[in-house]
């Protein structure tokens, strides 16, 4: 690293790379938002129909389609479309009459905290899980972790939520029920934290307020700790065929013919290999748990994203479910690009 | 017997069927090797076995409600898995419940793979543009939420079965597109395809005749184990409401409808979701062996 300075050539092609991913990454976004409005325009459902009301008179129809852009040809209101949302323009929510851009980002930070804290459990379970299971393949750890991870795979999580709602809450009173809070809580929440982020573990540390802080500990941990399984099946699986394949090289045979300690081979010569393929699987593992979180965010009362859109579609709420569905494609492709990116910096084979 | 399992295993077969059944005979003992994908296809097989005898194994009308018999727990003679808020037999909606869960995963699969299938071998065999223009749109719908996707769609075109399964089959067709390309690339360039084209098939013969058969393993494999994803996010939609329609036994929506008294009558919600769970841990048991049988690469190892 220190003796030779990276040459300026390898630098090209990686901004070119970059260049490459980010007009793929707006070419998916044209691609999303052409989707959701096929969804909304395309679809015979009339829109003014559902702003108005079935009582407006026919020239208050035709002003709404004027003021909309609806008597635009297609390709046109397309364009509006993708024009309002590039600046940030979600379309007002039906029910409550408010932007859905600002309704969206009062929820978002309820499913990002969700889906971090599942992530990082899922990954302090998984990866050891997986390089443990890789390590003895065959053996009887190999074969419950492959089961425990085909369980989490089969179940689903709807119903995995309410049997731990069942047994944690019913049954043993160990954690808190549906909602983000205590209902004893749920006042001090609003008038007496300063919200600095929305996420509500970070800000009852942030102003102190550590018994609030266990109370919503109480209350986050059953369903990211649900999240937290499905994520861990995925992560330990591709841990295990990483690593497998790490340990099959012929650095690691040199490195224990050396006699270095079998515990260092695996967990930091291989390990570190391995990172490198994991942080995509990570990474898409995020971006599905934030999917993923829809469900269960229903079945917790958790006042995400998730929730947003489902209790917008029992309304037929249209511009909010579809807001959020974009909102949540944005951040899904982004992940993946990320991720992409991520793997080129960190791996120098990705880069040729 | 013995003198068929030595036909079947001739290493010098006599026609074309002999040599393929021999192969899948082979399989078929590699797979019986492996007691967690036998326990798949023993629940597969049960699945299937269900759905066509449910009227003979059902002990009550799945539908009709009895309201005098309500919420009964498990145990109760006459309703082994107790009743629910209508006084219907759990275990005959379960069972009922598994001829829809069985016809949609169906449906899906006579329309996403093949749609994958045909999407992937066309743009694997032509290239070039045609190539670049079907791998981009696959690529812009493999980035999209599945789940959040079919949701909106479902919204817009009503909730229903046939809907849902449109929406599941519209968001599950990309990963299909993307194998069967990746084994076209494979197979495009060999001699037996530039035979067949020197005879003057065409590309559509080609594809249709030679292409699409050597991707079939590889698809089969993705299927099995996707059947099991199928069903949670068609459960997911029933859950919803937005799925198979009340009063229709529907494992998801069943759950739905117990979710109302989880704490006091537990097994209204968990014996439907014990259903799906055997019946996915089911497919992905089956599907884990299969791909351990099927896959070359796999096998080698």
């Amino acid at each position: 690293m220190t003796s030779t300075p990276a040459p300026p050539s390898r630098l090209i092609p990686l901004l070119r790379q970059i260049g490459g991913t980010v007009v793929t990454l707006f070419v998916t976004f044209l691609g999303l938002l052409m989707v959701t409005f096929f969804i909304s325009n395309v679809i015979p459902v009339d829109p003014v129909l559902s702003i108005l009301g079935e009582r407006a008179t026919e020239a208050q129809m035709e002003e709404a389609r004027e003021r909309l852009g609806l008597n635009e040809p297609l390709w046109k209101q397309f364009g509006i479309y993708v024009g309002n949302t590039l600046q940030g323009d979600l379309g007002t929510s039906i029910r409550t009459r408010e932007p859905v851009l600002q309704e969206v980002s009062q929820r978002f930070p309820a499913t990002l905290e969700l889906a971090t804290l599942a992530t990082i459990l899922g990954v302090l379970l998984g990866v050891p899980a997986g390089v443990i299971a890789a390590t003895k393949p065959g053996s009887f750890f190999d074969q419950s972790t492959r089961l425990i991870g085909l369980m989490g795979y089969s179940m689903p999580v709807f119903w995995l939520g309410l049997m731990g709602l069942l047994l944690f809450y019913g049954q043993l009173g160990w954690v808190g029920g549906p909602g983000r809070l205590d209902a004893g809580y749920q006042m001090s929440l609003d008038f007496e934290l300063t919200q600095y982020t929305g996420m509500i573990l970070l800000d009852t540390a942030l102003n102190n307020r550590w018994d609030m802080f266990a109370n919503a500990f109480s209350h986050i941990i059953l369903p990211a700790g649900i999240l937290a399984y499905i994520s861990m099946a995925y992560i330990s699986r591709m841990t295990r065929s990483f690593m497998m394949n790490e340990l099959g090289q012929e650095y690691i045979t040199t490195a224990r013919v050396k006699g270095m300690p079998e515990r260092r081979v695996i967990w930091v010569h291989a390990l570190k290999n391995v990172m490198v393929p994991l942080i995509t699987v990570i990474a898409l593992s995020y971006a599905y748990l934030l999917e993923g979180a829809v469900l269960t965010e229903t079945i917790f009362a958790w006042p995400g994203l998730g929730s947003y859109i489902t209790d917008a579609l029992m309304v037929a709420d249209m511009p909010a479910v579809l807001g959020g569905t974009v909102v949540v494609g944005i951040a899904y492709i982004g992940l993946n690009m990320l991720s992409d990116l991520l793997y080129r910096l960190v791996d120098p084979r990705a880069r040729v | 017997m013995s003198t068929l399992t030595t036909w079947l295993r001739d290493p010098n077969p006599a026609s074309r069927m002999q040599s393929r059944l021999g192969q899948s005979y082979l399989s078929w003992l590699r797979l019986r090797r492996n007691p967690l994908a036998m326990i798949g296809l023993l629940i597969t097989a049960a699945l299937l076995f269900v759905a066509i005898f449910a009227p003979v194994l059902a002990p009550h009308d799945p539908i009709t409600q009895e309201l005098g018999r309500r919420l009964l727990p498990p145990g109760t003679p006459g309703n082994i898995l107790g009743t629910d808020d209508f006084g219907r037999d759990i275990l005959s909606r379960i069972l009922y419940g598994s001829r829809i869960t069985l016809y949609i995963v169906l449906l899906v699969i006579l329309t996403a793979p093949v749609v994958g299938l045909i999407i992937g071998t066309v743009a694997g065999y032509f290239g070039g543009w045609v190539d670049t223009i079907l791998m981009r749109i696959t690529d812009i719908f493999l980035a999209f939420p599945k789940l959040i996707l079919a949701l909106a769609l479902v919204a817009v075109l009503g909730p229903g079965m046939e809907n849902a399964v449109l929406a599941i089959a519209l968001t599950s067709w990309p990963p299909y597109a993307r194998v069967s390309r990746a084994e076209t690339l494979t197979v495009r360039n060999s001699d037996y395809i530039a035979a067949v084209k020197l005879q003057g098939a065409g590309p559509i013969r080609i594809i249709w005749g030679h292409v699409i058969p050597m991707c079939l393993p590889s698809v089969i494999i993705r299927v099995t184990l996707d059947m099991a994803g199928v069903i949670l996010t068609a459960a997911g939609l029933g859950f919803l409401g937005l799925g198979v329609q009340p009063p229709l036994p529907e494992w998801g929506l069943m759950i739905s409808a117990g979710r109302k008294f989880l704490f006091e009558q537990w097994w209204v919600a968990t014996m439907p979701g014990l259903a799906i769970f055997i019946v996915s841990l089911g497919f992905n048991l089956l599907g884990d062996g299969l791909r351990d049988v099927l896959d070359p690469k796999s096998a080698s190892k």
